[in-house]
This record gives structure tokens, sequence and C-alpha cells, in this order.
């Protein structure tokens, strides 16, 4: 759907990456400084890189050998800037439709209802940006750039200038986006919670040049991109939805393929889905069962491999259904328990350990 | 109280600084919009240009403009043969005189508040569709409007105080081209005339002085239209 090629130099930063993104929600993601703004800013036609293409659904926007650069405004891709950049002369009303003074067949009162709806800035129409708050300004930037019918939205890091609540806030209204629209996104972002909680897929970006692309469960858990996904905490993450709550005990349960979990001070309703992060250290093993045990989860699974770690303690990859769960133990947990690939094993997880952004 | 003479005398400045300012309007804002917003070779040369009137004796940029306007000189001769308009020795040239002379005062205060206008809000008008023209016409132009205005006034006070290029330009021609510092010089020339320059002198001050009050008011006034709220005392 989207292809895309930049080579970029500014100053004696170079950008080199290649990727490919479809449907869904596609995470840019790594630390900062790894050059996510400046490719994005590329794919919407900012900044003119030196080489390379941008190509979208056929379409060629960019293209250094022919000589071919579609204006950024002729691109027909949303923008959801960090800082929002409302335009501070305008009303709230007047910055939504703003992209319409320039294509009046954008306009549609149908539209503008359902994205004010959406959003729930019904009550902010006719206030200034100076008047509103940092999450407010974020709803109506995000409802600016969809009110100009993107065939693709780009997100940068639209959280980052956000006090932990209003993230909440924003990446609710983002989910919801992401499941009533089918526009595509690419989201820009270099919190590990934030690419669980959106993204499909995953392109990991380190100084300047493609590290890895994929699923999320496949990147985010590969202990080896550690030093660039930034996420030092070995884990697994999986894909689940939720198949109860029990409000009494404050309980949630998810299912998977291979089980199901039993996680404490979960926010999430019946139906959904969410991906769970589970940190290697929370993950213990036993050959059989346990009885009278306060561990919730108790899973059933094959050693699928054995990885050395640093300072005697080793990973082991156990298969459960098709969800690969990572326990970090000593290695002489290990030896003592003669573990082996194949080997049939028990991993336990307490209920208490998992939480939504478990990141 | 006030002469039937004297109000002829205002009444010619005051038509000369604003021709000056609705002529010097149009360059002014291209000048400080290419200033601020573009980089190019030679372009410390331009704004070198641009500050010229600002550094060059006025009778200098006078001298030069009669040899460029007379009837003989090269565009003098143009549009009195085209559009049958003489400046030299007119009203009209005394306009174009102090619309030089308070060019760079004007293109200043544009270029800065040009500058103050945060880049990233063009960009982001350009991702929703907004073109070149787009831009300038929503966002820049209205962003700039506080540093836009305070330049026009700016540039109509000094107009209003204009003596050097327009004299050498268009010489002392009561009810042409005579306006309030050309006719307090004559009054000084002629024994017994003090006090009617006195006169003229107090009536500049106080003009000067509303120009100046009615700029800032209407400066906050725009400050408040782009903010949200009163930034006039921001700096």
């Amino acid at each position: 759907m989207l292809s895309v090629e930049i080579n970029h130099e500014q100053g004696d930063f170079s950008l080199d990456a290649v990727f490919e993104c479809g449907a869904g929600v596609t995470a840019l993601f790594g630390r900062s400084g790894a050059g996510k703004s400046s490719l994005v800013n590329a794919i919407a036609g900012l900044i003119r890189p030196r080489k390379g293409h941008v190509v979208f659904d056929g379409e060629t926007l960019f293209d250094s050998a022919h000589g071919i650069h579609v204006r950024a405004g002729k691109r027909r891709f949303g923008y959801v800037f960090q800082e929002g950049r409302l335009f501070p002369h305008f009303t709230v009303q007047q910055n939504l439709v703003y992209s319409h003074w320039f294509d009046r067949a954008l306009y549609s009162a149908s539209d503008f209802a359902h994205v004010v709806e959406l959003l729930g800035i019904g009550e902010l129409l006719q206030r200034r940006p100076a008047q509103l708050s940092g999450g407010e300004k974020q709803r109506v930037a995000i409802g600016r750039a969809l009110l100009a019918k993107p065939r693709l939205l780009l997100l940068d890091e639209p959280l980052a200038s956000l006090d932990a609540e209003r993230k909440h806030e924003i990446l609710r209204y983002l989910r919801l986006l992401r499941d009533e629209t089918r526009i595509p996104m690419i989201y820009v972002s270099h919190a590990v919670e934030e690419v669980l909680e959106l993204a499909d897929q995953v392109v990991l970006l380190a100084s300047g040049r493609v590290v890895a692309s994929g699923s999320v469960e496949a990147v985010m858990g590969r202990p080896d991109l550690r030093p660039s996904s930034g996420v030092f905490e070995g884990g697994a993450v999986i894909e689940t939805h939720v198949i109860g709550i029990d409000l009494e005990d404050g309980l949630a349960t998810l299912g998977f393929d291979g089980g199901t979990l039993t996680v404490g001070n979960f926010d999430a309703q019946a139906g959904e889905r969410v991906r769970v992060r589970i940190r290697a250290r929370e993950v213990s093993i036993a050959l059989v069962p346990p009885q009278q045990i306060s561990i919730q989860n108790i899973l059933r699974g094959r050693i699928a491999a054995i990885d050395e770690a640093r300072s005697g303690r080793v990973t082991v990859m156990i298969a459960v259904g098709a969800a690969m769960l990572r326990s970090g133990i000593t290695r002489r947990s290990a030896r003592q328990l003669a573990l082996v690939p194949g080997m049939d094993v028990y991993a336990l997880i307490k209920a208490i350990s998992l939480d939504r952004h478990s990141g | 109280m006030i002469s039937g003479e004297e109000i002829g005398i205002i009444l010619l400045s005051l038509k000369v600084a604003l021709w000056s300012v609705a002529i010097s309007v149009p360059f002014g804002l291209a000048a400080a919009h290419v200033l601020a917003r573009r980089d190019f070779w030679g372009k410390s040369l331009f704004d070198a240009l641009v500050h010229l009137p600002l550094v060059l004796p006025p009778v200098v940029v006078g001298y030069w403009l009669l040899l460029l306007f007379g009837r003989r000189g090269p565009l003098g001769a143009f549009l009195e043969e085209w559009f049958g308009i003489a400046v030299a020795f007119r009203w009209s040239g005394a306009a174009i005189a102090s619309a030089i002379m308070s060019f760079p005062l004007m293109v200043r205060a544009m270029r800065l508040s040009m500058e103050a206008i945060d880049p990233k809000l063009e960009a982001a008008a350009q991702t929703l569709g907004a073109g070149r023209l787009g831009v300038l016409l929503t966002i820049t132009l209205p962003l700039a409007m506080p540093g836009i205005l305070t330049g026009m006034l700016l540039a109509f006070a000094r107009s209003l105080g204009e003596f050097g290029a327009t004299i050498t330009f268009v010489s002392n021609i009561p009810g042409e081209t005579q306006t309030l510092p050309l006719a307090i010089y004559a009054l000084w020339q002629v024994p017994g005339g003090e006090s009617a320059a006195q006169r003229l002198c107090v009536l500049s001050l106080i003009l000067s002085l509303a120009a100046l009050l009615f700029s800032e008011a209407l400066v906050r006034r725009a400050n408040r239209r782009i903010k949200g709220y009163d930034a006039v005392r921001r700096n």
C-alpha cells in the first residue's frame, strides 16, 4: 500500500530507510534521534529527500529518479503533530474546516458532525486554541486531520507532550479511530506501551536505518533488538481478547491461542482486543502442575529453545499454543530442572504481574 | 483657531503620507517575506539595498530621484509618455520620495513579525491542502498583522516628517509639495515667521502623537484577534 525508500542527509545525520506498510496501524518505533520525524516529514512531502521514492496505492508521490515531488497539500495525507500546531488566530471550528477552504469537495456536514462527536469536541467549537488544554488541543488536531479526508494518517508522537492522564484519554480516541475508520495510520513513537496498545506492525528505526520490521509480537519480543527498541526488559507480547471481567475481584480473563490468562487491575471491556506483554522475569517454570499455590496462571507448554543470557541467567522460550512465552531464570535453576528443548513444562505467571500497559 | 492655510498644509501632508504608505506596502510585504522566509545567493546584498535609504544622505536620494523621474529622466519620460503622469515637482513625487525613505522602517517591522511566526504552523497548513499562496494569505499574513500594521504606521509617521529627499526632488511649492516640515522650514526663512512656524511645530507634534497612539491601539486589537489574549506587552 505504502512503499517508502528514503535517502536523505541533514547535517551529519543520514537517513537511509526502506520499508513497506499496509492497512492498519504501523508504528515507526525507535529512540529519539533515530530519524523517525524526518522519515514522516519525507512521507508527508514536507521535506524533499535527496534520493528515493514514496509510492502510495500505485501513485508515485516522490521519485528522485524522475524528478517527481507531489507537494504536501496534494498528497491527501493527514498529519497530526506532536504539539498539535493549531492555528492560534482561528477558532476551533475554523481550524477543523481549514482544509475545506482549499478543496470545497471535502465539505460534508455529516462528516463534520461525526468527527466532532467521535472526538467529543462539540463544546469547544467557538474557543481559541489558547483556551484549550493539551488533551483538547490534540483532539482538535486529530479532528482537523480527519476532516481533510486523508488516505493515510501520519501521527508524530501525538502523546509526547501530554501528562499520563491525558495520554490515556487520547489513546482511547486513537483506538476508537483505528477501529472505526479504515484509514491506515503511521504512528511515530518511542514509547513501548503506545506501540503495544495501537499498532499492528512495527518498523524499528535506529540511527536512520530500519533495523527490523514485522508484526508487533515478532519485533517487540526480540531480545537482540533491545538496544534499538529500548525494550530492556525481555518479554513476550501476546495478542489476546477479553473473555470476561470479574468486577468483584478486579480480575479479567483473557483468551489467547494457547489458553487463558487471568490478570488483575485491568481496564478493559469484554470482547476487546488487547495485547499484553509478559516480562520474562515474571515467568517461572515447573515440571509438574503445582498445587495449593497462589499463582493464577499455570500454562502448559513445550520448551522451544534455551538462550544463554548474561551473568548466570538463561532465557527459556516456551511455546504455549501459537504463543511464545519467555522465562528468565538462573542457569542453576535450568540445570537443576534439567531443562532441554522439547520438554513439556508449566509456565507460572502471577495475575498481578500483568497489567494493560506493562511496558 | 487653525487657519485655512494650515489646514491645507496638514491635508497635503496627510495625502502625501497616505499615498507613500500605499505605494510601498506591496513592495514592503514582498521584501519582508523574502528576507524572512527565503535563503538565496546575494541575500545580504538585497538586505543592504533595502536598508540603504536609512544610511544614505536624503539629499542623495532626492537627487537620484530627480535624475530618474525628471522630465528627461528615463522613468520620468516613460511615465509622462505612457500615462501622462508627471511626478517631478508634484505632490505625487513627494509621496514617492517619502515611500523610499520610509521603506527600511516598514520592511524591518514586517520582517520581524514574519520571522516570529513558527514555520511549523505553515508546514501544518501545507499538509491540510494549502499551497504557497494559501499559506501566505491564511497563516503568514494574519499572524504577522501586528507587525504589518506597525510597519505601516512607522512608515506613515516617517513620511509625515520627510524633508531632505522631498525638497531636493520636488522642491518647496506651496499647495503642491509644501508638506508640514517644508512649510516650517519656509516660515523660518522669512523674518517674523517664527510664531507661525511654532504653531506648525505644535500641530506636527499632535499629528505624530495621534498616529503613534492610533497604531498602538490597532496593534493591540490585532494581537487580541490572533492570539485570543492581549500580548502587546509580551516583549
